[in-house]
């Protein structure tokens, strides 16, 4: 087996997943230049219900055909993270629109913890095992492993993102998306609803951290109600790796990310020796945050298009 | 009732009363000119009007009290309004801008009908539909913001400064835009430091001073009022 076409694939797998995420911090900041901390907490909460509805079916309905439990289980998590993200931003943000920048920071941080609370009185602090539904089969792809729920996963991601892209760049809502984003002002003059946008966009990034939460529960196996804070801050470097406030750019970030963890995680041991291990794979995101922050702070993407007064 | 009518407007814009209780109307199809110095409470008049800025006393607008409505609702019922420094979505393209105008609906046929129009109405604009909003010149700017208020078809144009920043020449080309747009029988009411042009360009005119009404009157006649003539024309004598 090849170890470095391996990582590249576990790299792809992972940045999937990482961009889906990132999406939800890039729209949200491009439309409000807030930095919704809590979007990983919608992540957790998605593959907690996600689970949750999946344990209720597999004990009614033992007969129900996989995908069908699958697919309810992922509509029902959508469903629930959109309520969810409509009310964080309806009843904690909303009033604070007009505070200083700080407020609604501190705010999106409060929630954070306050949403990990509920998940741990409601789902418990111990590790919850995610069933497998699917049979996992295993496929060579140039000389790597690359299995069934790591097929999917980079298929939805794939799908999801393509949609969002062809949504906010070709449809009437994304354009009324696009120009909230630039002026909230002259928005509301072109007759649109600017709250509207702004709770639809918030929806929108929450269904694909419901869907991102599922695909991570079905690639570890295993969820807790802790799993959204690590992912969602890396989601958060991705997206200032490609350029905050740029979907493109949440995407190659996204990728970008994964891989860079995954082949740093494979070739630590080699370059110090065996002194530090895979473990220390979390390192790699925050060294890339610090280096983006100091030298390219707009990130990869993240060029202003000059507007002439 | 008058088409468009403010009473007691009172605008607070960042601690001050920018407007203080400024009773206006406006019948349909005039072009009527709110003019004054830099921070007379224009500009503030205008965002009240068109729901940008919350306001006290009252607005009403083709028989409807727009007092508690949004601006988006204004919108709906036939205000549009070109904001001063004219709001183009510089990251949209020309086409993308002219579409958000149209927001609010009217069919796909009538829709590309109207952009047909735009782009007969001002040909620069068509060359440049593919291309960004924030490559456009000041002037072409300009332009693309008045068509977007336009596509849709408004009753009461807004107009917040159009001159500001302009060549002399592309204002003059903008003015001719104006009064065109004007003859089509939408009613305007139009902001502008630029005196004499909004004079020449209006049939009535109000005049506003620390943020109250100081004349008004027939915009032909204020053109030779010697207040006027000295205060606003630059003819000291």
């Amino acid at each position: 087996m090849d170890i470095f076409a391996q990582q590249i694939l576990n790299g792809l797998v992972l940045g999937s997943v990482y961009a889906l995420v990132a999406l939800g911090y890039t729209m949200v900041y491009g439309i409000l230049g807030l930095i919704n901390f809590a979007h990983g907490e919608v992540v957790m909460i998605g593959a907690m219900i996600a689970l949750a509805v999946v344990s209720i079916l597999l004990s009614a309905f033992p007969e129900m055909h996989p995908l069908l439990t699958i697919l309810l289980a992922g509509v029902s998590a959508i469903l629930v993270c959109m309520a969810l993200a409509f009310l964080i931003e309806r009843l904690a943000y909303r009033p604070l629109r007009n505070a200083p920048r700080l407020a609604p920071l501190i705010t999106a941080i409060g929630i954070s913890i306050l949403l990990q609370n509920i998940a741990m009185i409601i789902w418990g602090r111990k590790y919850k095992t995610v069933p497998q539904i699917f049979p996992t089969e295993t496929f060579e792809l140039f000389g790597a492993s690359i299995t069934s729920v790591q097929i999917f996963i980079i298929t939805i991601s794939a799908v999801l993102m393509t949609g969002l892209l062809v949504i906010v760049h070709f449809t009437k809502l994304g354009r009324a998306m696009r120009a909230t984003s630039e002026s909230q002002r002259v928005a509301g003059l072109m007759g649109i609803n600017v709250n509207k946008i702004i709770s639809v966009t918030f929806m929108m990034g929450a269904g694909l951290a419901a869907v991102a939460g599922i695909l991570i529960a079905g690639n570890y196996s295993v969820v807790h109600y802790s799993m959204g804070f690590m992912l969602g801050l890396k989601a958060f470097t991705a997206a200032v790796l490609g350029g905050i406030g740029n979907l493109g750019g949440a995407v190659l970030g996204g990728l970008l990310l994964g891989l860079i963890e995954s082949i740093g995680a494979g070739y630590i041991g080699d370059l110090t020796g065996g002194f530090l291990g895979s473990h220390y794979q979390d390192v790699f995101a925050f060294v890339v945050l610090i280096v983006v922050l100091v030298f390219r702070p707009t990130g990869i993407m993240g060029e202003r298009v000059s507007e002439r007064a | 009732m008058s088409f468009l009518e403010t009473h007691a407007l009172g605008v607070r814009y960042g601690g001050i009363r920018a407007v203080r209780g400024v009773d206006i109307s406006v019948e349909e199809g005039e072009t009527v000119a709110l003019i004054g110095a830099n921070g007379a409470g224009k500009s503030s008049m205008l965002n009240a009007i068109a729901g940008v800025l919350p306001h006290t006393g009252r607005v009403s607008f083709d028989n409807e009290d727009l007092t508690n409505r949004p601006v988006f609702d204004r919108v709906r019922l036939g205000i549009s309004m070109v904001p001063e420094g004219r709001g183009v979505f510089g990251r949209l393209t020309v086409e993308e801008n002219l579409l958000m105008g149209a927001y609010l609906g009217n069919s796909q046929k009538d829709q590309d009908l109207d952009l047909k129009q735009m782009y007969d109405f001002f040909p620069r604009l068509k060359e440049r539909r593919r291309q960004t909003g924030g490559t456009l010149s000041g002037g072409e700017q300009q332009m693309l913001a008045i068509g977007r208020a336009l596509m849709s078809r408004p009753k009461l144009l807004l107009l917040d400064e159009p001159s500001m920043g302009l060549a002399p020449i592309m204002v003059e080309k903008i003015f001719e835009v104006i009064r065109g747009v004007s003859k089509t029988g939408v009613t305007i009411l139009l902001v502008e430091q630029n005196a004499r042009l909004a004079l020449q360009s209006s049939q009535r005119a109000y005049v506003m001073e620390s943020g109250e009404l100081s004349i008004t009157g027939e915009s032909n006649e204020l053109l030779y009022s010697p207040k006027i003539r000295s205060s606003y024309l630059g003819e000291g004598d």
